[in-house]
């Protein structure tokens, strides 16, 4: 059982700007608890608005009432028009629970610095994971929260205000076939949309650029992926052959060196483990986070030359209808509600990916400006690991090496 | 190993100022001053001190009077210690050292001063402490003490020094192989001149240690044993791909055939062998045959068929001398625990190329998105960032290079070697058993001869006390010889501790300082990096001018 203080969740907000700001209705998630696989978050509301009972509450809610409150926001027909927040992923703690059960069954064979050490690592990559789960939540939350119209939502407030399980509401398995159904029929769609001719040009450049930037950036996210877990094995590496050398025969060989190495080795791998995990919580997640949300945004498009065909396929049947000379006023009515329909998508359409736009600039320069501090710090970490190079190497007979590193040192100057 | 006379101070800025700073520190110290800046040792203390800000900051008193109060050194805020990890193996690193006998007590005093400045520093690191004096202080002190430190520079003198190098693959297919060129420089005067050179293929240097080991090891002494066959290697080579795996490989080998080398030559009683010198020398070595049983596999083989008949001895050995016993135990410990660090090593040097491709695969996916990127500003910075990603890559590659050949290498090397210390004990065991069974045959004839008297039959009586007389000469020799191989082993497992130490002294610095120069390259391009990100965010107050000046950014 973990939990989380204010803190340290500062520190970690990374991807979204400026989202907390009205104060007629703040959300955050103070406090959440990690039991086995279920991960229980504390929704914290804060409101001015009169819809709501009371002006302060918090609420027990679980990973799956998230995803049943982003589906229902999915499915409303109203909402057709605008972007919904991407649904925060599963909590994943798979990756540190295999490694700490390898862990285990290898304790045998390790020291018990060694193992300690390990351990304290793999402790240390659980919390960012829960950390990163809990940001996610509240982000979702908080997108939601500053959205104009789907505040406004009555799942929303339910989900907000509610005190008891929503485990009624959620989908049970019928559902979630259904859902899984759904999502066949819209990959079908996508095939079907890219061959409807598109009226508008704003939407046509809008189209092309998000398909090809969500496939590029999904590109990026895995390969960013697998170079920070590259960083997190050579970090471990460093645990170990750190923790080796510690031990009491090898230190016999090397005299004067054993301290350089040992110490060495274990700086250099807390600073790569601190650069493997700095990486991962920023670049990775701004990349996994807008990821997310592109594919929001192409759903919204979708959606919209969903209503398109619709427009399309009703002016084909009036046609057809104004040829039989049957059924001509329903087939009218239909296609003038199609009409409405694309018009209003097409409306708030534009406005929702313009201010994305906006959004998406802004939170990367954000983010940037973050890393930069980040590399800073880890250069002046770097920096003076190599003093302490240069002090021991001193230290020991070998000065013709010392005296090299000093005139590198120096060129840095 | 560089001479006096390479050595020039890079022109350091501001380095006027410190110098005199200094000279007052070191006058106000009259009596001790002289002694401060003769005494190698504790003037490194004394840097140390200067060099670590936070240690400083505790203990003022002890800057400026050197190291003459050193109890004050030890002297820390409770606080610092408690958190640290480091803290709790310092006394047993201390005791070690004390046990160890190889230092004076002047190092000992040394060594637990430096434990505890390591300890300080390395917590202040961690703990964000830092306050780091100016870089021109740091830069003058350090030009001060080496100008000092000039004039006692022993250079070391090796009596012969031996290089491999130059490999060029000589003819084609199957029947190709790479020839080294083995160049010798000399002081002594057994050789035939002050420098020559020979070229030399893989199999000349496994023929010879196969003749030194069927000699020398008789009489103890410990064989270098040489770098491993590999035929999968070979072969690539042999087919002619200039790929950069067999490039690395044909680069291994002859590393690994270099040092090889100078540890035979190194060791004083192998160089008096003709077959050294033979090897050395003469220009066209006869062919060595009968190689195979010396490739890596074979040789573990024949080390381990000793083992086993040392193992099957029915008498089993009444040490006297515990020392052998204790040894072999340390030998067996060490063997294992280089195995296992050798194993962690591997597995980073692979880590370290996967990075590198992972870097160099990612810095292209970050290309592409900044170009899709239609903001031209993040687009910029998205390209940039790519960029920079690509340079780090190859700093991967070169860390994970030298990871390997240095460390990595070093560590196998050392595997081997042990071996062949562990072959050596074996022989001395061997040398007890041939001794007790001369001693046994012995008894056996004297029964003999006991039942011949007892049956009085005089002619065979006589050749009974021939045999007697020549297996009593035996039973002296043999245990003559037990003797000296004894006292050989000790001296040369002395000689191959020594030498262990130094060799991976010096491996391991070369290491450090290869780790050096990369670390600081790297530092420079995440300098960059930042740059790249805050010049293309726009923040205000950030001016690229103040940037340069506060972290020390080159230009470009």
């Amino acid at each position: 059982m973990t939990t989380l203080d204010d803190s340290n969740k500062e520190k970690i907000r990374s991807v979204s700007v400026d989202l907390n700001n009205d104060a007629s209705l703040l959300i955050d998630i103070p406090d959440a608890l990690c039991e086995r696989d279920k991960v229980k978050f504390t929704v914290h509301t804060k409101t001015t608005l009169s819809s709501f009972q009371k002006p302060e509450f918090s609420v027990p809610r679980q990973h799956e009432d998230f995803i049943w409150l982003h589906d229902t926001l999915v499915e409303t027909e109203d909402y057709a028009g605008l972007i919904i927040p991407p649904a925060p992923p599963k909590p994943d703690f798979e990756g540190p629970r295999e490694k700490m059960h390898k862990l285990g069954e290898g304790e045998a064979t390790m020291t018990k610095e060694e193992y300690t050490k390990m351990k304290q690592e793999l402790e240390a990559e659980y919390l960012a994971v829960f950390k990163k789960t809990v940001q996610v939540h509240e982000i979702f939350l908080q997108r939601l929260s500053s959205h104009p119209i789907l505040n406004k939502d009555r799942n929303f407030q339910i989900f907000l205000e509610y005190d008891q399980d929503l485990s009624v509401r959620r989908k049970n398995a019928k559902e979630m076939f259904g859902g899984f159904f759904k999502n066949m029929v819209k990959s079908a769609d996508e095939v079907l949309i890219s061959g409807v001719k598109e009226v508008d040009d704003f939407f046509e450049q809008e189209k092309t650029f998000l398909l090809d930037y969500y496939s590029k950036i999904k590109d990026s996210t895995a390969k960013a992926e697998k170079m920070t877990r590259s960083h997190k094995n050579i970090a471990d590496d460093y645990i170990r052959i750190s923790s080796l050398m510690y031990q009491q025969k090898i230190t016999r060989i090397l005299i004067y060196t054993h301290i350089v190495v040992t110490m060495s080795f274990v700086s250099l791998q807390k600073v790569e483990g601190r650069v493997a995990s700095d990486q991962e919580l920023k670049l990775t997640e701004l990349l996994r986070y807008y990821m997310r949300d592109i594919q929001a945004a192409k759903d919204l498009l979708y959606r919209r030359a969903r209503a398109l065909a619709d427009y399309e396929n009703s002016n084909k049947a009036l046609d057809k209808a104004r040829l039989k000379s049957k059924d001509i006023p329903q087939a009218e009515e239909h296609q003038q509600q199609c009409l409405q329909k694309f018009d209003k998508l097409s409306e708030s359409g534009k406005k929702e990916l313009t201010s994305f736009k906006g959004r998406r600039v802004v939170a990367f320069r954000k983010n940037l400006i973050e890393m930069a501090e980040l590399e800073i710090k880890h250069a002046k970490v770097r920096s003076s690991i190599q003093l302490y190079y240069i002090c021991f190497i001193m230290c020991t007979n070998e000065l013709q090496y010392a005296w090299g590193i000093c005139k590198i040192l120096c060129e840095q100057i | 190993m560089a001479a006096s006379s390479d050595r020039n101070p890079p022109p350091f800025p501001a380095s006027e100022e410190p110098e005199t700073g200094l000279c007052d520190m070191a006058d106000g110290d009259s009596d001790e001053g002289e002694d401060i800046f003769v005494n190698n040792v504790r003037l490194r203390a004394f840097l140390l001190l200067l060099l670590c800000p936070s240690f400083v900051q505790s203990t003022p008193v002890a800057v400026s009077r050197g190291v003459s109060q050193p109890d004050q050194v030890s002297e820390e805020p409770p606080d610092l210690f408690s958190e640290e990890e480091a803290i709790s193996t310092a006394p047993t690193l201390s005791t070690t050292a004390k046990s160890n006998g190889v230092h004076s007590d002047d190092e000992n005093d040394l060594f637990a001063e430096l434990l505890a400045a390591v300890d300080c520093f390395h917590s202040g690191i961690s703990k964000g402490y830092f306050v780091l004096p100016p870089l021109e202080l740091k830069c003058g002190l350090l030009y001060y003490c080496f100008q000092q430190l000039e004039e006692e520079e022993a250079k070391d003198s090796f009596d012969v020094d031996v290089s491999v190098t130059s490999p060029e693959k000589i003819g084609d297919g199957m029947n190709a192989y790479v020839a080294y060129k083995v160049s010798t420089r000399t002081s002594l005067n057994m050789f035939r001149s002050k420098t020559f050179f020979v070229r030399r293929r893989f199999s000349d240097f496994l023929g010879l240690y196969e003749k030194l080991s069927v000699k020398q090891s008789l009489h103890g002494c410990i064989v270098p044993p040489p770098p491993e066959k590999s035929v999968v290697g070979m072969t690539k080579v042999k087919v002619g791909m200039d790929d950069p795996s067999s490039v690395e490989f044909v680069e291994r080998r002859r590393a690994a055939l270099e040092r090889y080398l100078q540890r035979v030559v190194s060791h004083p009683s192998l160089l008096q062998d003709p077959d050294v010198r033979e090897f050395l020398e003469r220009e066209d070595l006869p062919r060595a045959v009968n190689t195979q049983a010396l490739s890596g596999a074979g040789f573990l083989k024949m080390i381990n068929k000793a083992s086993d008949a040392v193992n099957k001895m029915t008498i089993k050995m009444n040490e006297s001398d515990t020392w052998f016993e204790d040894k072999f135990q340390e030998v067996e410990n060490e063997e294992q625990q280089l195995r296992k660090l050798h194993a962690v090593v591997d597995s980073l040097v692979n880590h370290r190329k996967e990075l590198c491709m992972n870097t160099a695969v990612f810095a292209k996916s970050m290309a592409m998105l900044g170009n899709s990127e239609d903001n031209t500003a993040l687009s910029r910075a998205l390209s940039q960032l790519a960029e920079v990603e690509d340079k780090m890559e190859q700093l991967h590659q070169e860390q994970a290079a030298s990871d390997f050949f240095i460390f990595a290498e070093l560590l196998a090397d050392y595997i081997r070697m042990l071996g062949a210390v562990r072959g050596c004990f074996d022989q001395r065991m061997r040398a007890w058993q041939r001794w007790q069974e001369a001693q046994s045959t012995l008894q056996k004839k004297r029964e003999a001869e006991a039942k011949l008297l007892w049956a009085n039959k005089p002619d065979k009586l006589q050749q009974a006390k021939e045999e007697i007389t020549e297996w009593e000469a035996r039973v002296t020799q043999y245990e003559r010889d037990f003797d000296r191989i004894g006292m050989t082993v000790r001296k040369e497992v002395l000689r191959f501790e020594k030498e262990k130490a130094k060799d991976f002294k010096s491996q391991i610095i070369k290491y450090l300082e290869s780790m050096l120069q990369s670390e600081q390259r790297v530092m420079i391009h995440s300098h960059s990096k930042a740059y790249v990100y805050v010049f293309y965010s726009g923040v205000e107050g950030f001016s690229p001018e103040s940037w340069q000046r506060v972290y020390y950014i080159p230009d470009g």
